[in-house]
């Protein structure tokens, strides 16, 4: 079992949730676990061509997966993802 | 410059501190940061430069005090509705501290006025409220060699870098390389913000410049940290240099700011 901490933006889809649980070997596998749980997060996350989107990053416990192993970096139990999407208020 | 009795004692509490001292006073003084947005983020972070005696601040801002600024933007006040908020901004800071200098541009940056903005300061605090403006902040402090406390806020969530690529260190391009497409995000006035959210963020981005200005501690300069209020949570993770930064990386793309920087009011 891995956490998702799920950011601000996103928690209308996980009905308000900031952290929900999954079970997945890679970031690829828990994308599609989440989207089955919370209908829509995949394309907050993905481009129509399924690459993360380039102002979503996802970190493996303080780690970006894009310097890693991208979708395919493995999880395992125990491992907190967070999905850090940028954002831009300041005002 | 030699302080004033008057001076030392109002930065006694600066003095005393080892870290501080009379020299790091005095470095403080000399410094010149230039605010990007004297609105949610670059209120608190002007009152507090302003209060430990940064001697010179640039205001930059465009726009005039409205009603439903003054849950958070605590520069301003009632009785300014109307006023250029660079002037509100102004008359606030040199009550808390007339010894120091507070220059205003009433003006919004553009990938035309940035660089001349920049030209007198050493340190770029960005306050700004969309993502095209954040970029072009971004891109000018890389090719004009400028530390830049990057702060931003969204609802009950706030981000916090210091970016200083010309030291080694990542650029923010490097962390998200492109802004969204404009429409994909809620737009400024229907997202909303936990007011005091502005003050915590925008007081440690204070933090991060006094300690850049000092030269002491450790910076969020290959980091960035997520500060979550409702679940008062702080956490950090790494932000590497990305060898494939289209700015910053050893082939770059972006070669000067005649790329878009259009705003949309996107956060």
């Amino acid at each position: 079992m891995i956490k998702v901490r799920i950011p601000t933006p996103l928690r209308p889809l996980t009905k308000g949730q900031g952290e929900v649980e999954a079970t997945a070997a890679n970031i690829s596998e828990m994308i599609e676990t989440l989207n089955s749980a919370h209908p829509g997060l995949k394309d907050r996350l993905c481009d129509d061509k399924g690459e993360l989107r380039r102002f979503v990053n996802i970190y493996v416990n303080e780690e970006d997966i894009r310097f890693l192993n991208g979708k395919d970096t493995s999880l395992k139990d125990g491992d907190e993802v967070s999905i850090v999407p940028a954002i831009a208020g300041g005002n | 410059m030699e302080f004033t009795e008057a001076q030392l004692e109002r930065y006694s509490r600066h003095i005393i501190l080892n870290e501080v001292g009379g020299k790091g006073q005095k470095k403080l003084s000399q410094a010149k940061v230039l605010i990007i947005g004297a609105g949610g983020l670059g209120s608190p972070a002007a009152l507090y430069l302003a209060a430990a005696g940064v001697g010179t601040l640039g205001l930059v801002d465009g726009d005039v005090v409205d009603l439903s600024n003054l849950q958070r933007q605590i520069l301003h006040t009632t009785d300014r509705i109307g006023v250029p908020k660079v002037e509100s901004g102004r008359q606030t800071l040199a009550a808390l501290n007339p010894d120091i200098t507070v220059k205003t541009y009433q003006e919004n940056v553009s990938a035309e006025n940035i660089m001349r903005l920049f030209h007198d300061y050493d340190i770029i605090v960005d306050g700004s409220d969309n993502f095209s403006t954040r970029f072009l902040i971004n891109d000018a402090c890389f090719f004009a060699k400028k530390t830049l406390i990057s702060g931003s806020i969204f609802r009950f969530e706030g981000q916090l870098a210091t970016i200083k690529p010309h030291e080694g260190f990542p650029c923010y391009r490097c962390l998200y390389p492109e802004p969204p497409p404009a429409g994909l995000v809620p737009n400024c006035q229907e997202a909303g913000v936990l007011g005091v959210l502005a003050g915590t963020i925008g007081v440690l981005q204070a933090a991060e410049a006094i300690k850049e200005i000092l030269k002491v501690g450790d910076t969020l300069a290959d980091k960035l940290l997520i500060y979550d209020a409702l679940d008062m949570k702080f956490r950090k993770v790494s932000r590497p240099k990305d060898p494939n930064c289209r700015l910053c990386g050893p082939h770059p793309t972006i070669k000067n700011l005649s790329g878009d920087y259009a705003v949309s009011c996107a956060i």
